[in-house]
This record gives C-alpha cells, sequence and structure tokens, in this order.
C-alpha cells in the first residue's frame, strides 16, 4: 500500500468546509520518524483509567430507563494483521436520543434526558470483542454553516497495543441521509475510507422483543500485536 | 489471499467530551504530593494566539498517563516524573521525555508531540529526536521553568508552531 493511499483513508488537518480546522491545522508537515524507532514501541498504559462491569451499558447508570430507540453496538478490534486486539480499553459518548450531549458546553435546544449521561467504557475480551448497550442519538444541528446538522453517531477513543495505535474516531448509522452532507465524514478523501465508519444493521445480534443491534469492527494501526514467538 | 484490513479513519474528538472522558485523579500520572513530582503547566494555543478550550491533552511514558480536558484558557496541568532515558534498539538514547498527545475540535486527526526537561541540556543536545530538528522547533519540544512548575505550551498553528510528529 503506498503512502498516498493510506493518506486518502485518513482525514487532512486542513479541511476548511470543516472551519474550525482552519486556525487549528499545524502549518508544518509532520516530522517523520524512522519506522524502527518507534511504530512497534508500546502504547500508553491507560490502567489506571477506571472500568466497571456496568460501564458497558449505558441505559443503567441512573434510576430509570432512558428514552429513545434501545441498541447493542458491538464489533471486534483487530490490528492491521487482523488479528484481535485483547484487553483495551474502549470509551464512547454520544449526545442523547433528542440530539442533546450532558455537556454543559453543548447548548443545542432539545431535552436533556436525566437518565441518560452518555458514556461508557469497556474492554475488549480476548477475541477482541467489545459491546455496549445505549440509546440511538440523536442528530443535532451545529453553527459550522447555514442550516449544518451533524449525523447520528457515537465517539469512539481506543488505545491500542502500540505507541501508533491511538485512535479517535466517530461511528455513524448506515443509511443516514445526513452523511452525504457533513463535512467531518466527508472530510475522509476516499468514500471507501469513509464507510468504514459505517455501522452495518446486524440482525443476528438484535434481541428479541428488546433491542435492536449494529455491528461496527475497528481496526487498530499497527501489526503484530501478538508476536508468534519470543 | 485476502486483503490486509485497513486501518479505521479518524475523526475529531469534537467539543462535548468533558463530561466522558474526565476521570478522577485523571492529571496526576504519579502522586502529586510524591517526591520528584513534577507539575507541568501550559495552554493549548490555535493560529490566531487564542486559547482552545476544547481540547484534550494525554502524556504518557512507561507506566505514567494522564489525560487533562483544557479549561477556558486553554490551559491543562499535570503531575509527572521526570522518567529515564531511554536506549533504542540502534543503541542511541533518547532524552528523558513524556509522548503528548493532543485531541481538540478542529483536528480531525490528533497530534503527537514530545516533551523534553530543561535541566537536561547534555542529553536534550544529542536526542536523536531533537538531533532532526531545526534549533527553533527543538525549542517548542523543551519546557521551561516557571517558578515551581515547567511551563510547556502547545502551538497548533503559527510561527511558532510546536514540532509535530508522524508516528
Amino acid at each position: 500500500m503506498s503512502p498516498a493511499e493510506v493518506v486518502d483513508f485518513e482525514p487532512p488537518y486542513l479541511f476548511p468546509e470543516y472551519r474550525s480546522t482552519v486556525l487549528r491545522a499545524p502549518h508544518r508537515p509532520l516530522v517523520r520518524l524512522p519506522e524502527e524507532w518507534f511504530h512497534r514501541g508500546p502504547g500508553p498504559a491507560f490502567g489506571r483509567i477506571p472500568v466497571s462491569p456496568d460501564d458497558a451499558d449505558l441505559t443503567r447508570q441512573h434510576k430509570g430507563e432512558p428514552l429513545g430507540e434501545r441498541i447493542i453496538l458491538a464489533g471486534r478490534v483487530v490490528d492491521e494483521d487482523g488479528a484481535p486486539v485483547r484487553d483495551t480499553l474502549v470509551e464512547v459518548w454520544q449526545a442523547n436520543a433528542a440530539g442533546r450531549y450532558a455537556d454543559p458546553a453543548d447548548d443545542h435546544l432539545a431535552p436533556l434526558d436525566p437518565n441518560f449521561t452518555g458514556a461508557g467504557r469497556c474492554r475488549t475480551d480476548s477475541d477482541g470483542r467489545y459491546r455496549f448497550v445505549t440509546i440511538k442519538p440523536g442528530a443535532y444541528p451545529w453553527q459550522n454553516h447555514e442550516n449544518a446538522w451533524r449525523p447520528a453517531h457515537v465517539h469512539f477513543s481506543l488505545f491500542g497495543p502500540q505507541l501508533s495505535g491511538r485512535l479517535v474516531t466517530q461511528m455513524y448509522f448506515p443509511g443516514d441521509p445526513l452523511m452525504r452532507l457533513d463535512p467531518i465524514l466527508n472530510s475522509i478523501p476516499d468514500a471507501r475510507g469513509r464507510q468504514l465508519l459505517v455501522a452495518s444493521f446486524d440482525i443476528a445480534s438484535t434481541t428479541p422483543g428488546w433491542a435492536l443491534a449494529y455491528r461496527w469492527d475497528i481496526v487498530i494501526r499497527g501489526r503484530r500485536a501478538t508476536p508468534l514467538e519470543r | 489471499m485476502s486483503e490486509r484490513p485497513r486501518p479505521t479513519p479518524s475523526q475529531t474528538v469534537g467539543p462535548f467530551f468533558g463530561f466522558a472522558l474526565p476521570f478522577t485523579g485523571d492529571v496526576d500520572a504519579v502522586r502529586p504530593d510524591g517526591t520528584g513530582t513534577l507539575r507541568i503547566e501550559g495552554q493549548v494555543l490555535d493560529g490566531a494566539g487564542e486559547p482552545v478550550p476544547d481540547s484534550l491533552v494525554e502524556v504518557w511514558h512507561a507506566s505514567q498517563f494522564a489525560r487533562c480536558r483544557t479549561d477556558v484558557e486553554g490551559a491543562f496541568h499535570f503531575n509527572l516524573a521526570k522518567p529515564a532515558a531511554l536506549r533504542l534498539l540502534d543503541g542511541r538514547v533518547r532524552a528523558p521525555h513524556m509522548n503528548v498527545t493532543v485531541f481538540a475540535r478542529g483536528l480531525l486527526r490528533h497530534l503527537e508531540t514530545f516533551l523534553y526537561f530543561p535541566d537536561e541540556s547534555e542529553a536534550n543536545s544529542t536526542d536523536p529526536v531533537l538531533e532532526l530538528l531545526e534549533p527553533n522547533l527543538r525549542a517548542t519540544l523543551i519546557a521551561r521553568p516557571d517558578g515551581q512548575v515547567l511551563r510547556f505550551d502547545i502551538r497548533l498553528q503559527g510561527e511558532s508552531e510546536t514540532a509535530f510528529f508522524a508516528l
């Protein structure tokens, strides 16, 4: 894979259609370091970040049930060799069903839900799998341009086992007509790259009579997370 | 033969992560009152020199990890311990440093840089990463003493832009 191809699957720093990039994108190109120095080095020790088993169910963090469409959001985290990334931290955060974040900085005139915070954590299992129960987030308006709306999305943060694996991104829902209009998603030049951020509806993982399910697999940069031999 | 899977692309951390990513004690990579604990203070600034109030900065090295969301002044702080020098596979020695990762609204991908210590001028002078940089860029990575703390500002863009690295 040529470096140019890799770049097309990643957003640039400067993407003027997303206005906030204009004063925040570095002007100087990133300094390249010899690969053998760092890329295979271990990543951050995230073990201090607290995770309890309850953190993976965002619908049970308060006394009552949150409003909205209950969903199961699950998938597998692998490295570039397709090997499972085990026991790695996955953090998620999102708006509620009305499109409002439980964040003091969010002034969107949509209701907060006293039964929904919208933040969760879990660690992947021995096969690299994660699973959250949550509420399908709503779309919401933002100030980027005239009549701008963010498509429904869930934010993800992952560490991965290696220095190059740190990933913060957003997952989108299939069929959302707002995706086509969203400068943040469309900052990724290659349509195949954008598609990697869209979950699949997963009828097999639904819980009949209780929750729909979406599957979203994640590929962390880096290789040989599990050495073949010592 | 199947194609190697492509890494999942990055997207911005967005402005609304402050209710989710901070955790109790997040700024303390080591005990804040411990012997040898250093307090780092800095600001994240944009290309107009304005504070970036919706940024998340992480510092880490070996077993140390800390995270700080910037405040309305774009300010962050950490308590950490200066790590040991690090020998690379090729035998060269990196001066003591912390890895620094910056996320923010408006950053579609995070930025990686390094924090070096001002009392390590000898080790800094032969550090293979610092050696790659012009002197003015090198200076952006070395914290400076400021009373009881070390000051380390992160300038995302502009004349005194911090050196950022592709990792």
